[in-house]
């Protein structure tokens, strides 16, 4: 039988190459969309195989690595593929942002300020933030070589009309360098301004989609809005139980089934940090009051 | 006549100098005008720098059509060196290359003779490596764009002299365009396409 | 006090353990041999080959062992693994003309050069459960014949001999054919592309948009030219060596669908092709593939493509099943982050809808 072997970070080089290759064009043209050949990983598509595969073009022995799923090191798809470089690549890995050189996540960007030394790989289910307005690969492809956004613009407003707010929550668009709009991932809306002007590099993959895009560091990147409706990043509106921050993105718990709620940090190494630097919350359920914070 | 055998050699560590020559690659591309230091040795041909020999072993394979200037193309030195380490096809047609070398500047081609991509796929284009003699003396230049927070300022001495106002065909064809890369020596600088060049004189 | 879960590491690895366990059954029920699996579940390692797109039956017996009987798993298992592996090459164009047919069976003739073949088949046996399977079963020996591929040649060259269907499309020498593992897939793809989706895409979607051309969407007037399946070379021209090294046999099955005629005022009138392709013997896979090939070459032929099954983007882009799976089960990773921002949405549009529906005095009264 032919018994497996794999190359460190499990990629054979041909293909680290041509991911390689497609992630320098990503950095030229920030928020294009740069088809490459994805290639079957040993995880489902939908589960990260995009992120997975920019991480494993990029990753060295000198990297420290950071996966975190719904902001949180410990969901079991963050365990999965943190333990997967461990692995493949024997890299060092951390649940501390700042002490992480390459961070790979879903759903969400860190609390903590990304630094100059720093990637952030966000892994990408539907890269093309106008397929849901138009299916076709031919036509959203034209619609971004023409800039021609109208169609995203009149979505919007239209959500407008029918229940006064912009309707997206999450996977909220954003222009980048003022030229393409790009879907952030389905990161919520709250991390959108986190983007913006970011010293860290961003880079995006999607596995089963077969597209890479980045954003350069220190790029401006905006969030799509109009004049009378600005955009607003959600938050609910109470400190975290555990560790008392009052701007962190929270995860609503479910206490009982009377209604009990209390709010925590969805960025636990961030909560974390905070509990052992002597903060604390209320540890009980938060008053039940919300607004659009920021 | 080299033979194989007498070819200066490829990366020791074809793996790990690979992933780190792309890594100080790829933070030239993601901060223009930033100088980074490619640290894996590896034998360089002709007139081949030690840095672009890197790069060359890094981003080349059978995939990327290869556009060599007339001093290389010139070195069968370069070309078996090529053949062997890399597979790339060397093309005469720049306007398909994925890279193009080019080890003297003052012949650099008129940049539309490379390809600039299209529209729908402004990927699709050349990334320009060029050999220059220093990349930490010689004009200073102000740098602004995607990758810089505020202005970069990057001494250098670069033939063509005229590069950067060459290079600002890209302002125009955003998003095609050309992007280059800088080496001297083991010293690597990205201007893509995004990055704004001004000159600041001598 | 509340404490956030942890201990995901510990689950997952207990997890696997279940799984192990599970897969292994009752351990004082014999253990099913990867020998069993390539001889007594012979379709089901042919399909794992065809859509996980490597032919090797040991390692497909062990990813149908290793997936439980789930085949779409078990293709996944096998793609991983041919993801890994290097290339050294393309071979040479299989001859399915000079292949060692062991079944062929024509249905646009009564008889054909060579005779209708019909092999081992489940066609005309009756659907009903075998108690005599169950256990201890011997099977009687089967009468058979020599064969060669000199006697047996294809039906559609016959009908191509006389011009009545379009000639198969030759490539030219030294083209590369596309490999849309190798390269990211644009649209409008090339018939190669498209046929490398179909040959991987899965069996019941092919089936599904299939049987949708036959009920009208789409119709394109199929006949079975030939379905064969048997041996056929590989061939590997190594260009040290210069000349074809054969690598080997490999069973397949080929259907080759006429269909609906083309003919234009400088064109003489003739059938159209469709054609499917797999490893091992897979005919409604093959025959499905054929129909939607045909139905994809709808743009190709000047015909209207109003039908699923006639547009290219939504077929290759579904066709998946290892894309698709791993993409519907991923609903069921955690999505509490987005699915907050959308609850907080939802409530904040729910209190706007109470306020302003509420009545009039309550509305002066907050004003």
């Amino acid at each position: 039988m032919n018994a497996p072997a794999y190359n460190f970070a499990y990629l054979d080089e041909q293909t680290k190459r041509m991911i390689r290759r497609a992630i320098l064009k990503a950095i030229a043209i920030p928020g294009y969309q740069v088809p490459f050949a994805s290639r079957e990983m040993p995880m489902p598509y939908g589960w990260g195989t995009g992120g997975v595969q920019v991480t494993a073009a990029i990753l060295g022995p000198q990297d420290v690595l950071k996966v975190i799923d719904q902001g949180s090191d410990d969901t079991t798809n963050a365990i999965s593929i943190r333990k997967f470089f461990a692995k493949t690549a024997g890299v060092a890995t951390t649940t501390a942002t700042d002490e992480a050189t390459v961070i790979q996540t879903r759903h969400r960007i860190p609390e903590t300020a990304l630094h100059e030394n720093q990637v952030l790989v966000y892994q990408v289910p539907i890269p093309e933030p106008l397929r849901f307005l138009e299916p076709r690969e031919t036509e959203t492809r034209r619609m971004h070589a023409l800039a021609e956004y109208g169609l995203m613009h009149v979505k919007l407003y239209e959500d407008i009309a029918r229940f006064g707010h912009i309707a997206t929550a999450y996977a909220y668009p954003v222009k980048v360098n003022a030229r393409y709009v790009m879907d952030p991932s389905p990161t919520p809306k709250f991390d959108n301004p986190k983007m913006d002007n970011c010293p860290a590099l961003q880079l995006f993959g999607a596995g089963r989609e077969k597209r890479i895009y980045a954003i350069p560091p220190y790029t401006q990147v905006v969030s799509l809005d109009f004049e009378d409706h600005p955009f607003e990043p959600y938050r609910f509106n109470a400190p975290c139980a555990l560790c008392g921050a009052e701007n962190s993105y929270l995860d609503e718990i479910v206490t009982d089934d009377k209604g009990g709620r209390m709010f925590v940090c969805s960025d636990t190494d961030y909560c974390e940090g905070r509990q052992a630097a002597g903060h604390h919350g209320s540890l009980s359920a938060a008053p039940y009051k919300e607004k659009a914070h920021g | 006549m080299t033979t194989i055998a007498e070819l200066p050699p490829g990366f020791a560590d074809k793996v790990l100098s690979a992933q780190s020559t792309f890594r100080s690659v790829m933070d030239a591309m993601a901060r223009p005008g930033s100088v980074q230091r490619i640290v894996p040795m590896a034998g360089a041909p002709g007139m081949m720098m030690r840095g672009t020999a890197a790069i060359a072993l890094t981003l080349f394979d059978h995939d990327t059509p290869l556009w060599l200037d007339a001093r290389m193309a010139e070195s069968s030195d370069v070309l078996k060196w090529l053949k062997f380490h890399t597979g790339a096809p060397v093309v005469q047609d720049s306007s398909i290359a994925s890279f193009a070398l080019i080890s003297d500047g003052g012949a650099l081609p008129s940049l539309e003779r490379f390809a600039l991509g299209t529209s729908e796929y402004p990927d699709r284009s050349t990334t320009v490596i060029i050999q220059v003699d220093s990349l930490n003396s010689g004009r200073s230049f102000e740098l602004r764009g995607p990758g810089i927070d505020g202005v970069a300022s990057l001494e250098a001495s670069i033939k063509p002299f005229d590069l950067f106002e060459r290079l600002r065909f890209n302002e125009a064809l955003f998003p095609r365009g050309i992007d280059v890369v800088l080496v001297a020596d083991d010293a690597v600088v990205a201007i893509p396409r995004t990055t704004r060049v001004v000159s600041k004189g001598s | 006090m509340y404490v956030a879960v942890k201990g995901g590491e510990r689950a997952i690895e207990n997890a696997h353990r279940l799984l192990a366990n599970a897969r292994r059954g009752d351990q004082s029920v014999a253990e099913v041999t990867l020998d069993q699996i390539s001889e007594q579940l012979g379709l089901a390692v042919d399909r794992v080959m065809s859509e996980g797109s490597l032919y090797d039956r040991e390692l497909a017996a062990l990813a149908i062992k290793q997936a439980r009987g789930d085949l779409i798993e078990a293709i996944f298992l096998v793609r991983a693994f041919r993801a890994t592996l290097p290339r050294f090459g393309t071979s040479e164009p299989v001859d399915t003309g000079a292949m060692l047919v062991q079944r062929r069976v024509s249905a646009t003739f009564k008889d054909i050069p060579g005779g209708q073949i019909l092999g081992p088949t489940f066609d005309y046996t009756h659907r009903l459960l075998d108690p005599s399977l169950a256990e201890g079963f011997v099977p009687e020996t089967p009468a058979t014949a020599e064969t060669s591929a000199a006697l047996t040649p294809r039906v559609t060259d016959i009908l191509g001999r006389d011009g009545l269907i379009e000639s198969s499309p030759e490539a030219e020498d030294g083209a590369s054919v596309g490999d849309l593992t190798r390269e990211p897939l644009n649209f409008p793809a090339d018939r190669d592309l498209r046929l490398q989706n179909l040959a991987r895409g899965d069996e019941g979607f092919l089936l599904a948009m299939g049987y949708s051309t036959q009920r009208g969407y789409g119709r394109n007037h199929p006949f079975v030219g030939e379905i064969r399946f048997g041996e056929v070379e590989v061939e590997f021209a190594a260009e040290d060596v210069g000349f074809a090294v054969p690598l080997g046999a490999i069973e397949l099955t080929e259907c080759q669908m006429v269909n609906q005629f083309k003919g234009s005022a400088t064109e003489a009138p003739c059938f159209t092709r469709g054609y499917g392709l797999a490893f091992g013997q897979s005919e409604r896979k093959t025959m499905s593939m054929a129909l939607v090939d045909r139905a994809l070459r709808a743009r190709e032929l000047g015909e209207e493509a109003l039908a699923p099954a006639q547009d290219e983007e939504f077929v290759m882009s579904h066709s998946d099943n290892v894309q698709a799976t791993g993409f519907v089960e991923h609903l069921k990773l955690p999505h509490y982050v987005d699915f907050q921002s959308e609850l907080g949405l939802l409530r904040k549009l729910r209190k706007e809808f109470a306020e302003a529906n509420a009545p009039d005095a309550m509305k002066e009264a907050a004003e």
